[in-house]
Formats: structure tokens, sequence, C-alpha cells
């Protein structure tokens, strides 16, 4: 077993006419990581992920795969090394005119493995990931969730070092997206399967992903835990793919938000055990007034708890709403007074 | 209908079908690799090759856009070269062949450029070689497109054999010449009309069904 990270990328490059797709990217993934490759549309995910097989070349920098450098490798020579990556699509990409088991065993049929061994572990992975009746039905005859399972089947079956998934769930209907997502992360849990995902989906990043990489205009702008990216986001770009999750102040209460007024409109974020301190009476401790929660929800990353609440703090009184955001502060991640508000929303 | 003349409609029917059916094999034969190469040396393609491309398409170009009662004519030193005889059934599969090849080559054409690219790519990120993709992805995806496209190329081959009876190939394209339009037995003119009324209705019925059979999408 070598110790070298999975993936390397080395001061990567990538320019279609002018503008850089890939502006020196430097990055390195581990043995049995998940990683979750995010960003917009167009921000140079679809480059990034076709420069690890070679379907594309970057003109500066180094990518390694598994300790080797791909980079100055023909057509002929990069064979090898795509045997040893799998890769899911978000539009399955199967072939219409095989069966499902055919789709399944043609990495083992390139890699040339004799037909009857073929058989066999195409039906070991039909079962793992729950289609073994369906090995002789067309590919059009099954879902969106059943094909791209099929596709996670087919990516399996060179035994790869890596699982490459490019939007694999962007075409599904949220409840199939879930179970795909469970389907990859016991994939990663059982075979130990380094996993690069690359999406524009917070959502899918933030179920299974244990570190993030956030992408931006071909420049990586944040990288780290998923949970601590989720957190406290430093980037614009994470903060607005985040924003979609965490929640907003409703629009009647918007409305009412005034300079001055009965009491302040506090937005706090929080992370972690802080979470689930006794916030509100944390606050009318400091200002002798009940909080009330407005707002707000928390959620989890992978166990760990975060989110955002609205509070009016029952005063508008400085002094008091001074003391209640001292008294907030050390537990909270962002603490901002948005305005005020009647007492009586 | 006398008995001579049955007889005589059904050596044509076979002389027909013998003109079709070699000169459509052998169209198939030259012309699917030649629209595998016209598509894969193709800029972007998986064996890339501008220039050969190029002048390929040129040629093909060339041959279709001679009309076929022309080539028939223009090939007949080839034709000798060949099979010997400039008449004749044999000495007839060679225009027709000449003239078939390049159609079904673009009709060919056509089916193998409609499978997508992303497909082409997923084999590649497999690790296949450029022969694997075209036996295992380019051919059975376009292979009812193609199906369909052999079967237009024999109907046309029906119709182009006919007009080859002009230089003494026979079947029934030259019956309907001598006995339908030169003796105006419009009998057999009739007959001969609706023998290949029926081949080219089975033909084609035949066509649709195996390329209906093929496409799983």
């Amino acid at each position: 077993m070598t110790q070298h990270p999975v993936v390397v990328l080395d001061h990567v490059t990538r320019r279609f006419s002018a503008a850089p797709a890939l502006d020196d990217i430097t990055l390195s993934i581990d043995r049995g990581e998940i990683v979750g490759l995010i960003g917009r549309s167009g921000a140079g995910k679809s480059t990034l992920i076709r420069c690890l097989n070679g379907l594309d070349k970057p003109q500066a920098g180094r990518v390694l795969i598994d300790g080797q450098d791909i980079t100055p490798l023909g057509e002929n020579a990069l064979q090898p090394v795509r045997r040893r990556i799998g890769m899911i699509f978000q539009h399955f990409n199967l072939l219409s005119a095989k069966t499902v088991a055919d789709n399944v065993a043609l990495p083992m049929k390139i890699a040339g493995r004799p037909a009857a061994k073929r058989r066999k572990r195409v039906l070991e992975l039909l079962d793992m990931v729950g289609l073994a009746d369906k090995a002789d039905v067309w590919p059009s005859q099954l879902s969106g969730g059943q094909k791209q399972r099929v596709g996670i089947a087919r990516a399996l079956a060179s035994d790869p070092l890596l699982l490459l998934s490019d939007e694999a769930t962007s075409a599904l209907d949220p409840e199939t997206t879930q179970s795909i997502l469970d389907l990859l992360a016991k994939v990663n849990r059982d075979l130990g399967l380094t996993v690069l995902m690359i999406t524009h989906e917070i959502e899918v990043v933030r179920q299974i992903a244990s570190r993030v990489i956030v992408l931006d205009r071909g420049r990586v702008v944040e990288e780290g835990p998923v949970a601590r990216v989720m957190a406290s986001p430093q980037a614009d770009t994470t903060r607005s793919l985040l924003r979609g999750l965490s929640p907003t102040l409703p629009r009647d209460l918007a409305a009412l938000l005034a300079p001055a007024g009965d009491q302040a409109l506090v937005r706090l974020d929080v992370h972690g055990p802080d979470a689930r301190r006794p916030l509100l009476d944390m606050i009318a401790q400091a200002t002798g007034h009940p909080a009330r929660l407005l707002h707000g929800g928390l959620n989890d990353v992978q166990g760990i708890p975060y989110g955002r609440l609205f509070i009016a703090l029952g005063t508008a009184n400085p002094q008091k709403v001074q003391a209640a955001l001292a008294a907030l502060t050390p537990h909270t991640t962002a603490i901002e007074v948005l305005g005020h508000v009647p007492r009586d929303v | 209908m006398s008995p001579a003349m049955f007889d005589l409609l059904l050596r044509g029917l076979k002389e027909t079908l013998i003109m079709t059916g070699v000169s459509g094999l052998l169209s198939f034969l030259i012309g699917l690799p030649l629209a595998l190469v016209l598509v894969t040396t193709d800029r972007g393609g998986i064996f890339e090759a501008v220039t050969l491309n190029r002048v390929l398409g040129l040629v093909v170009n060339g041959l279709r856009s001679v009309p076929f009662i022309i080539l028939l004519v223009a090939v007949i030193p080839l034709t000798r070269l060949i099979v010997g005889s400039a008449i004749g059934i044999a000495a007839a599969i060679v225009p027709l062949t000449i003239a078939a090849a390049p159609y079904f080559a673009r009709v060919a054409e056509v089916s193998l450029r409609e499978v997508e690219r992303p497909l082409i790519d997923a084999a590649r990120a497999m690790g296949a070689t450029r022969w694997t993709i075209v036996r295992e992805v380019l051919i059975p995806e376009a292979l009812p497109g193609i199906v369909s496209g052999f079967t237009v190329t024999l109907v046309t081959l029906v119709g182009a054999s006919a007009m080859a009876g002009a230089v003494g190939a026979g079947g029934l394209g030259d019956i309907a010449i001598r006995y339908g339009y030169q003796r105006f037995e419009t009998e057999v003119m009739v007959a001969v009309v609706a023998i290949l009324v029926v081949l080219v209705c089975g033909m084609q019925w035949l066509g649709d069904r195996l390329a209906r059979a093929l496409d799983h999408h």
C-alpha cells in the first residue's frame, strides 16, 4: 500500500481561448476521503474532473494519480490509469444497446477479464446496488435512480482506486438523491474507496463529504472540513452557495424592520455544542427581559449542529442590547443587530 | 398470363434479387467502414486525421454526384477489368456497388454521428481502446439507424438495378423495358411494377421491424 495521496493537482492551469478554466489549482485528496468539489456552473469543476483521467489536459502544472504524473501520457498510456478510476455522470451515460449486466461488465471486458468471471462479478455488483433482479433488462426500462445505481455498479466494476462523480445526483429528485448519496457513503465505508464528487448542490456536500473544496472562476477559494466551512464560510462564493440552506428572515418580518422600535432583532449563527445552549435564557438573564425566537433553524452536518436564529431581545435599550450581545458573542460564529420590531410581532 | 411469361418474370425477379443482394452486401461491407472512417477521422474524432477526412469526403461526394446512368457507362472499363465482361448481372454489380457504397456510407455516417459524445467519453474514461469504442459503443449504439439506412440503400438498389437492365443486366427492369415498354405489353408492365411494389414494401417492412427490434432507447 502506498502512502501518497490518491490525487494531487500541482499548480494546474487549463485555458480555453483566453479565459482560464482552471487557474493555478493545487490540491490533494487522500485515500478513503469523500471530497466535495463545489462551485457554480462555469467554475471549472467539469474541466478539473476531466483533467483527472486525462480526458482534458492542463497547459501547465502536473496531475498525479496515485503518485504517477499523468500529464505527459498519451491516449494509449492513459488507458491503464483510467481503468483504475471509476466515473459516474449526471446523465448516467449508459449504453442503450447493452443490457444492464453488459453495461456493468464493460469495464471488465475492457480490462480483459474472462467472461465467466465477469458475469459473477456483475451479479455481485448489481446485488450491492440493489438491482439484482435487473441484470437482463435494458437501461431504458429503468428509472433515473436505478440508472445511476447501474452507473455506480459499472464504475465499481474495475475495482477502482478513485471514484469520480460528475453531478451524479443533479438530474434526480430529492428522495432518489438521498438514496444515491447513501449508496456512495456505503461504498466509501465498505470498500474504503476514495470519492471526489463535483456538484453545485451544497446539500450533497453537507450529507456525505468529509472535506469540501470551493471553486470559483477556476480558483480554489475555500477548502476545509465540511462542518467548519458550512458553519463559518470565509469566501463570498461559499456564503452565496450556502444561502439557500440557511433560513432567511420571512418577508413580513423583514417589512417590519425599522431603525428604531420596541425590541432589537438580532441574527445569530451558531455551530457545534453552542447550538444547544439555552440561548434564550442567556439573553433573558443579560437583559432582564424575556427573549423571543421569531424565526430560524438548526441543521446538522454529519452530526454537528449548526444554524441561524432570529431573536427579538425584548428590549431596545442600547445598554441591555450590548449586554445581550456580550453574553452571546462567545457562543456564536456571527451575531448582528438587524434593526427593531414592534413588541406584538 | 402464359406459363412462359410466368417463367420470364420469375427469372427476372431472381436476377433482380441477386443484383440487389450482392451489390447491397458489397455496399454494406465497403460503406460501413467508410462511414466509420468519415466519423472517426473528423475533427475531434477518436482517430482524428482531418486531411484524410477531407479527401475521403470529397471522393464520396464526387461519386454520389454522378448520375447513375452515366456511372453505369463510365465504369465499363473497370467492370471489364473486374468481371471480364461489361454485360450481364455480374457486370451490373460493379456500377451498382460503386453507386450504393458511398450512398450507404453517408446514411450510416449520420447514424454514427448521432452517438452522443458523452457516451464515447464515458468509454474513454473506462480506459477503452479506440477499437473497443468502435466495437462496443459506436456500432451497437448506431445499429438501429444503420439498419434503417441499409434498408433505404437496398430499396434504392432495386430501382437502380432496373436501370442496369439498359446494359443487358437482366432483371425485372430489363423485362419491363423490353416487353412492357418496347412491345407495349401492358400486362407485363403491370406485373413487373406489382412485383417491384411488393418487393420494396416487403424489404421496407422487414428493415423497419429489424431496426425496431434493435432499438432499446
